[in-house]
């Protein structure tokens, strides 16, 4: 038996650096990710991580820039038409599915009636003002719509977007997932359920010139301390999401390069201002508390407690960096003295309250820094720690007062505020509701004047600030660690990893 | 207390009410699981439309007796049910995690068995002088350090410092036997570490116990070498309750392992079982469950039938 395991140890001493030496040799680019992804299907998948192994299998219709720009991919041009209610789309000649089947207006027809109408599509709602989808010839394609909708581009650079070869999707129907076909840089090899999924370069896509490694392994590690480790000892290329308390030693690494973007999203602290029973309390009926809460934090101090100062504080649905940032509305600098005053006025100096936040020591660690900020203005906020899937449900049945979520955001402004905001929204926990900001909400949504959408996001941020259904707080940063011998590597701001242009150096 | 297949055929009966009640409170920890499967579904837009397609495609609303029914039902037939996250069967996921689970409990139970048995001989043998003294510490050790914290660091130590081995992963036999051993070096010494621990110290009352017993004083009074004694006569009696112990604590293994494939990510039980339960993907929650308790039932058993085979006086 010792003898067994003497060998056995002496073997794993041998292949050790043998693997680790492994990565840069091939063709093969090894990416860690900070999840497993959920179905592999455009239409029904739901998670973050999902996408970002998208990225290499389904090409869309459009894509985004560094600078949140759209750009073509498959759609190489689009105009509107006068009434704002017909998009037409000429697609890219040449493109090829991974099955040989041709990429036209036909496989587009069908990949947006199948998010239309497959039963538990998750992209129906992202797209649900299409009425009717017109081949107009081989090349062209004609969107109508039920009433003018800005953000449905925005939208066609996601999953919404994704295009998939009709001939596959009819023949697997809800199996798709488990082996899509698109019309990507990378057609599916396999999947090893929370290991890893491994994908091949395809020879016939249209921007092969572009793309430099055979294979992409993706691979899941959950821990970002393990995460790293991989990286360093070399057995992964490029990791995402590290840990800002890592940031420090990637960059002291000469191996390593770290890369950064402020995400799209944000985190902040949503009331619930009619949502049940719970809501009937000062907090939840009285602007001027929630304002004190505002006023009491300082967000800056709060970025570098907790993060040393590498997210980006901020008190809007977009970051300061996004162009449709409200730059007449900065956040406010920290005021006790103003929130005890605004705490009087509203009747209760000794203000209490409890927040439910969703377990996670990022979250738990802003919190407890927000709860001793508040301290000073003479608010007890108590925090009470749910596991995440628990935290929803409480937050969709209204059971809290106060709730730190966050949100991954959107290209499209309307994807961080309308869902939120707007009186019947889904994800409008709170069920915070004013007439006045829905129709700006409306107004912003139904045009593609960027003047005019601008003017009516300001409108909306005024009342929003009177009305403080939300205290934005943040925007994370993604940050990635890569080997400084991957070249080629941009990260825009939606977190995602795109693969052309990347080559071992 | 009768023959051996009588004996086993008794076990197996009782066995059976005990998957029984093991499925009702798999079933029953459901309703006391907050958190709606159909919400986190739908995914981050929660769009109406399709939480309330994910209730009715998965007949969330059904009562729970209805639900039970029917799995106890397909589970007869063989059919475990589906991932509502990954749209796999379960059966098919448990197959080949279960493998991968399986492979790393072996190897910890070596890890455990090599280090926790002599050291336990050792310190009995040599009771209080260093010897023993330094065996009990490392074992206290062995049970005290979290295997998270023990994981990380000799993730950083063997993989980022010296580079010997793959910092996590799996890779499977039949593909790379080196790798195979290479990836499973670091996370079955952790997982092996708390039972080597547990080994140890059984091992080393059970030793000072037949020590001290009466044959073996006869066998020194015979004149035997004292190694001859301990080899000869000690060594056996006292490890026929170890063998039994090392039975269970396989099982615990499995169980054991969920961390441990966290921190490594490798691929196992521990791991689909932890994204089930935070994805609330009761199918696969209630497969894992059930064939857990099932590998713990078949364990329990291959350990009382050693017993049974060495301990004459079972067999009455």
């Amino acid at each position: 038996m010792k003898r067994l395991i003497t060998l056995a140890f002496a073997a794993s001493m041998l292949a050790g650096p043998m693997l680790a030496g492994h990565a840069g040799a091939q063709t093969t680019l090894r990416i860690g990710l900070a999840e497993d992804p959920d179905v592999m299907d455009p239409t029904t998948a739901r998670t973050f991580v999902g996408r970002i192994v998208f990225s290499s299998i389904c090409d869309k219709l459009l894509d985004i820039d560094k600078d949140q720009k759209l750009i073509p991919q498959l759609a190489t041009e689009w105009a509107w038409s006068d009434d704002q209610k017909q998009l037409t789309m000429k697609l890219r000649p040449n493109v090829k599915f991974h099955d040989g089947e041709p990429m036209d207006a036909a496989a587009v027809k069908y990949s947006l009636e199948r998010h239309l109408n497959f039963p538990g599509s998750r992209r129906k709602g992202e797209i649900s003002q299409i009425t009717a989808i017109t081949v107009v010839d081989p090349l062209t394609v004609r969107i109508d719509l039920s009433v003018p909708f800005a953000p449905l581009l925005a939208q066609f650079t996601d999953r919404a977007g994704m295009i998939m070869s009709p001939k596959a999707a009819q023949a697997m129907g809800d199996k798709f997932g488990s082996a899509p076909v698109c019309a990507g840089p990378y057609k599916w090899v396999e999947r090893v359920q929370q290991d890893r999924i491994v994908v091949e370069r395809f020879a016939d896509y249209w921007d092969k010139a572009n793309i430099h490694f055979d294979r992409i392994v993706y691979q899941p590690v959950i821990d970002a301390t393990v995460r790293l480790a991989n990286l360093q000892s070399g057995q992964l290329d490029l990791v995402e999401r590290v840990a800002a308390t890592d940031v420090e030693a990637v960059k002291k690494n000469n191996r390593l390069r770290l890369v950064q973007a402020t995400e799209l999203g944000y985190l902040g602290l949503s009331f619930n201002i009619a949502n049940g029973d719970r809501a009937k309390t000062p907090l939840g009926q009285d602007p001027r508390v929630r304002r004190a809460i505002e006023l009491a934090i300082d967000r800056d101090i709060l970025n570098q407690v907790a993060f040393e100062g590498l997210f980006k504080a901020g008190n809007q649905w977009v970051s300061p960096e996004s162009p449709w940032y409200v730059k007449s509305m900065p956040a406010p600098k920290r005021d006790v003295t103003r929130a005890k005053q605004l705490l009087k006025e509203a009747g209760v100096p000794n203000l209490s309250f409890t927040a439910n936040l969703p377990s996670g020591s990022e979250n738990a660690q802003v919190a407890q820094i927000i709860q001793a900020m508040l301290q000073e203005a003479g608010i007890d906020m108590k925090l009470r720690t749910v596991e995440f899937a628990t935290s929803l449900q409480m937050a969709a049945k209204g059971d809290f007062e106060a709730y730190f979520i966050g949100w991954s955001g959107r290209v499209d402004p309307d994807g961080n505020i309308w869902t939120f905001n707007s009186c019947e929204a889904a994800q409008n926990d709170g069920r915070y509701c004013n007439p006045e900001m829905d129709r700006w909400l409306k107004e912003a949504r139904s045009t593609n004047d960027r003047e005019r959408r601008m003017a009516a996001y300001e409108q909306a941020m005024k009342i929003h600030q009177a009305d403080m259904p939300r205290v934005y707080l943040y925007h994370r940063t993604w940050f990635y660690g890569l080997s400084t011998k991957l070249q080629g590597f941009q990260a825009p701001p939606d977190g995602l990893v795109r693969v052309q242009g990347l080559k071992a150096g | 207390m009768g023959s051996l297949p009588a004996f086993i055929a008794r076990r197996l009966l009782v066995a059976l009410p005990t998957l029984l009640v093991v499925s009702f409170i798999v079933f029953g920890l459901q309703l006391l699981l907050p958190g709606d499967p159909a919400l986190l579904l739908a995914g981050e837009d929660r769009d109406p439309q399709v939480i309330a397609y994910m209730r009715e495609l998965y007949r969330l609303d059904e009562p729970i007796w209805v639900q039970y029914g029917d799995w106890v039902l397909r589970l007869l037939q063989g059919d475990l049910g589906e991932s509502i996250r990954l749209k796999e069967s379960v059966g098919g996921l448990i197959a080949t995690k279960l493998w991968v689970t399986a492979e790393l409990a072996i190897l910890s139970m070596l890890w455990a068995v090599a280090i926790g048995v002599p050291a336990g001989i050792v310190a009995a043998v040599k009771r209080d002088t260093i010897w023993d003294w330094t065996a009990s510490a490392i074992g206290l050790a062995g049970l005290s350090i979290p295997n998270f914290w023990l994981g990380i660091m000799m993730i950083l130590f063997f993989s980022v410092q010296l580079g010997w081995l793959p910092a996590s992963g799996y890779v499977s036999p039949w593909e790379d036997p080196v790798g195979n051993l290479a990836a499973l070096a670091m996370p079955s010494f952790v997982l092996g570490s708390g039972v080597a621990a547990v080994l140890m110290r059984h091992t080393r009352s059970a030793m000072l116990t037949v020590l001290n017993a009466d044959y073996i004083r006869t066998a020194r009074a015979k004149g035997l070498a004292e190694k001859r004694v301990v080899r000869r006569h000690a060594l056996r009696n006292a490890l026929v309750p170890v063998v039994t112990l090392g039975a269970i604590q396989l099982g615990e293994l499995l169980g054991g392992a969920v961390l441990t494939e966290q921190v490594f990510s490798i691929p196992g039980f521990g791991k689909l079982i932890v994204d089930a339960v935070f994805n609330r993907d009761y199918a696969v929650v209630q497969g894992v469950v059930l064939v857990t308790a099932l590998a713990f039932i078949l364990l329990n058993l291959v350990a009382d039938l050693i017993y049974f085979l060495v301990n004459p006086r079972m067999r009455g």
